[in-house]
């Protein structure tokens, strides 16, 4: 198969390459008439003030590894704050002695991200993997089984409370909002109404409010002594929030599908379910990975909502870090290592998206 | 192409029926697109279809496979009567072979895959030799070298033979046609219609739609014309080409050939 793709791909030649002088590209680029002399001279007096004093500050007056004391004494940075604190900011009231299961868990998660990366890996023994792997992560936080000690899950924080809540927001947000737009679509009326009812309800109200009515609200409504896991509930709000947003960029793509795609299923005698899953979907889902990875990223993002709820995220535990006296002053440095974090997962994202595209477009 | 096809008799007793349709109309909003449709198909007959555009011709086989819903009368396919019941739909639809004017072809499957879908989910034939198959028609279809291209890497002509085999690869009993060369370049016909009279040597049951009247005339054994939803007139290619009876068809004739 591979071989005779290999000859499937014609080679063209390549277009002749210009070859340019520095001071020639510096021309055309950013002197190229009056307004844009301007402009680059203007940006270039900007990151002139800009630029140096940031890198002073960041880096040659900065500290990174001594007492907040210390601190207090230079102008520079105060890197020191995260080694110091690193612990609480990720981990958050974990037993601190136990800090290394929700590592080992975080690490299995990213890792096992990482091998699904590769397309080829996807075959019959994946899922397996990812429930044992979801399993072991699971044992690893909650504790209570083989002589590890049980953790309550109002001790759970930081960094892998952000990864919980966004990846299973995110997992099951995905089918579900493929659904609700399968649904929308459907000849149906009832399912129809219901879906649209749905999704103009939950995209009519703010995350912020969804939280809140699954903590304060929904408590209401079940009886007496039964609880329902704090953390729990706001993963239910954050996938029925994310699910409604999915759904319509899913739809959007299902409407581009043409319907000559669908009488070509039917007239081979395809039932709906292997029409929508071999045919349709595949053709949707692929047009709207960009914007689906959009959505996907800011549920990402959102997932620091739960700080309402009283949920320690990353970025609560790292405000709790800053409210600490001796601490107290050295925000930018705290939130440059959040943002840093955040970025890091949202880059990825959108670059494994893109990637994705490129492959799926072969 | 001439060829000697030999159109050997049908034998039009009512144990060789596999298309019936009594008395069908249908409507969309006020336009009564099938008005008072019967027509009977043998096994083993060839049936050309045309008429001026908008006159129902593809409304009328997309009802054999149920493409479109029709609205009162009966329609019968091998042996099956189509109504609301989807199982009944699903099982018609494997027997029926449809080939589109725009091909239709999946485009995110490679040839072989657009070939062995059907077989492999419908008939639920192993993979392995579903594939076979598909490599079976697609050498039948003297396109086989293609076989792990994607479409839209393929010419109509190509795309158009692909698609005539990823339905026989279901072995239909019926194979419906809706114009399957007027979308293409005018090169490209003749392939297509060598496959399709290739098809019909081989005694396939074919209803097409289609304006090729060199191809009706050495392949039909029928050919019916069709005007406001009706059919006018009904007749062997010979005579309905040398002696057309009906106004609208002399007219409709002229037209189409000059
Ligand atoms: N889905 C639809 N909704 C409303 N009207 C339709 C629909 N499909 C077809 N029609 C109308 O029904 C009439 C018959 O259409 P049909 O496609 O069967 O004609 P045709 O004989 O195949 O014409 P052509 O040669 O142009 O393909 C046309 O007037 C067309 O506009
Ligand atoms: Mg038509």
């Amino acid at each position: 198969m591979t071989e005779s793709q290999k000859h499937s791909i014609q080679t063209t030649e390549g277009a002749p390459v210009i070859r340019i002088g520095a001071l020639q590209w510096v021309k055309s680029n950013l002197f190229n008439g009056v307004f844009n002399s301007i402009l680059t001279i203007v940006m270039l007096f900007f990151l002139y003030k800009v630029i140096p004093p940031f890198v002073k500050w960041a880096f040659i007056d900065s500290l990174w590894l001594s007492s907040a004391a210390q601190c207090r004494t230079v102008n520079g940075a105060c890197w020191s704050i995260i080694p110091a604190n690193i612990r609480f900011i990720i981990f958050g009231f974990y037993p601190h002695e136990l800090h290394w299961r929700p590592f080992l868990a975080m690490i299995m998660l990213v890792s096992l991200l990482f091998y699904s990366k590769n397309r080829n890996h996807w075959n019959k023994y994946f899922g397996y993997l990812w429930l044992a792997g979801l399993f072991i992560m699971g044992l690893l936080m909650k504790g209570g089984l083989l002589g590890l000690t049980a953790v309550e899950s109002d001790q759970w924080g930081g960094l892998p409370l952000t990864l919980m809540l966004s990846f299973f927001g995110m997992f099951a947000a995905y089918p579900l909002g493929v659904l609700l737009a399968l649904g929308r679509r459907s000849k149906m009326p009832a399912i129809k109404t219901i879906c649209i009812l749905y999704i103009e309800l939950i995209r009519g109200v703010p995350l912020i409010s969804l939280l809140f009515m699954s903590s304060v609200l929904f408590p209401l409504f079940l009886p007496e002594g039964l609880t329902i896991n704090k953390i729990l509930r706001a993963q239910v709000a954050i996938i029925l929030f994310t699910a409604a947003y999915i759904a319509e960029v899913v739809r959007g793509g299902l409407q581009a599908i043409m319907r000559g795609q669908y009488e070509a299923a039917e007239s081979l005698g395809l039932n709906y379910v292997q029409k929508m899953r071999l045919v349709v979907l595949p053709q949707a889902l692929k047009i709207v990975i960009p914007p689906s990875v959009g959505i996907l990223i800011s549920a990402f993002k959102d997932t620091s909502l739960v700080v309402i709820i009283a949920l320690y995220d990353v970025l609560k535990t790292t405000k709790a870090t800053l409210a600490n006296p001796s601490w107290m002053g050295f925000s930018p440095e705290a939130y440059i290592f959040v943002a840093l974090i955040y970025f890091l997962c949202c880059y990825s994202m959108s670059n494994y998206s893109r990637r994705l595209e490129k492959e799926l477009h072969a | 192409m001439d060829t000697d096809l030999t159109k050997e008799s049908i034998k039009r007793a009512p144990e060789n029926k596999i298309i019936e349709i009594d008395g069908l109309h249908k409507w969309f909003g006020d336009l009564h697109v099938l008005n008072d449709i019967h027509l009977t198909v043998y096994k083993g007959e060839r049936i050309v279809i045309c008429g001026p555009s908008g006159s129902g011709k593809s409304t009328l086989i997309r009802c054999i496979n149920r493409l479109e819903e029709h609205h009162k009368g009966k329609i019968f396919v091998d042996g099956i009567e189509l109504t609301n019941n989807l199982k009944n739909i699903e099982k018609i639809r494997e027997e029926v072979g449809m080939v589109f004017q725009h091909f239709n072809l999946f485009p995110h499957l490679t040839i072989v895959e657009n070939l062995s879908l059907g077989p492999i989910w419908v008939r639920k034939v192993p993979k392995k030799e579903a594939e076979e198959t598909a490599m079976v028609y697609l050498e039948k279809v003297h396109i086989a070298e293609q076989a792990y291209k994607y479409p839209g890497q393929l010419s109509g002509g190509q795309q158009q033979r692909v698609a005539i085999a990823r339905s026989l690869c279901m072995k239909p009993k019926v194979m419906l046609f809706d114009e399957p060369t007027s979308a293409l370049d005018p090169e490209m016909v003749k392939e297509v219609l060598d496959v399709m009279i290739a098809l019909a040597e081989e005694g396939m049951t074919m209803l097409v739609v289609s304006h090729e009247m060199g191809f009706a005339k050495s392949v039909a054994h029928r050919v019916l014309f069709m005007d406001f939803g009706r059919i006018v007139e009904e007749n062997t290619p010979d005579e309905f080409f040398d002696h057309p009876r009906h106004e609208r068809t002399k007219l409709f004739l002229s037209q189409i050939l000059h």
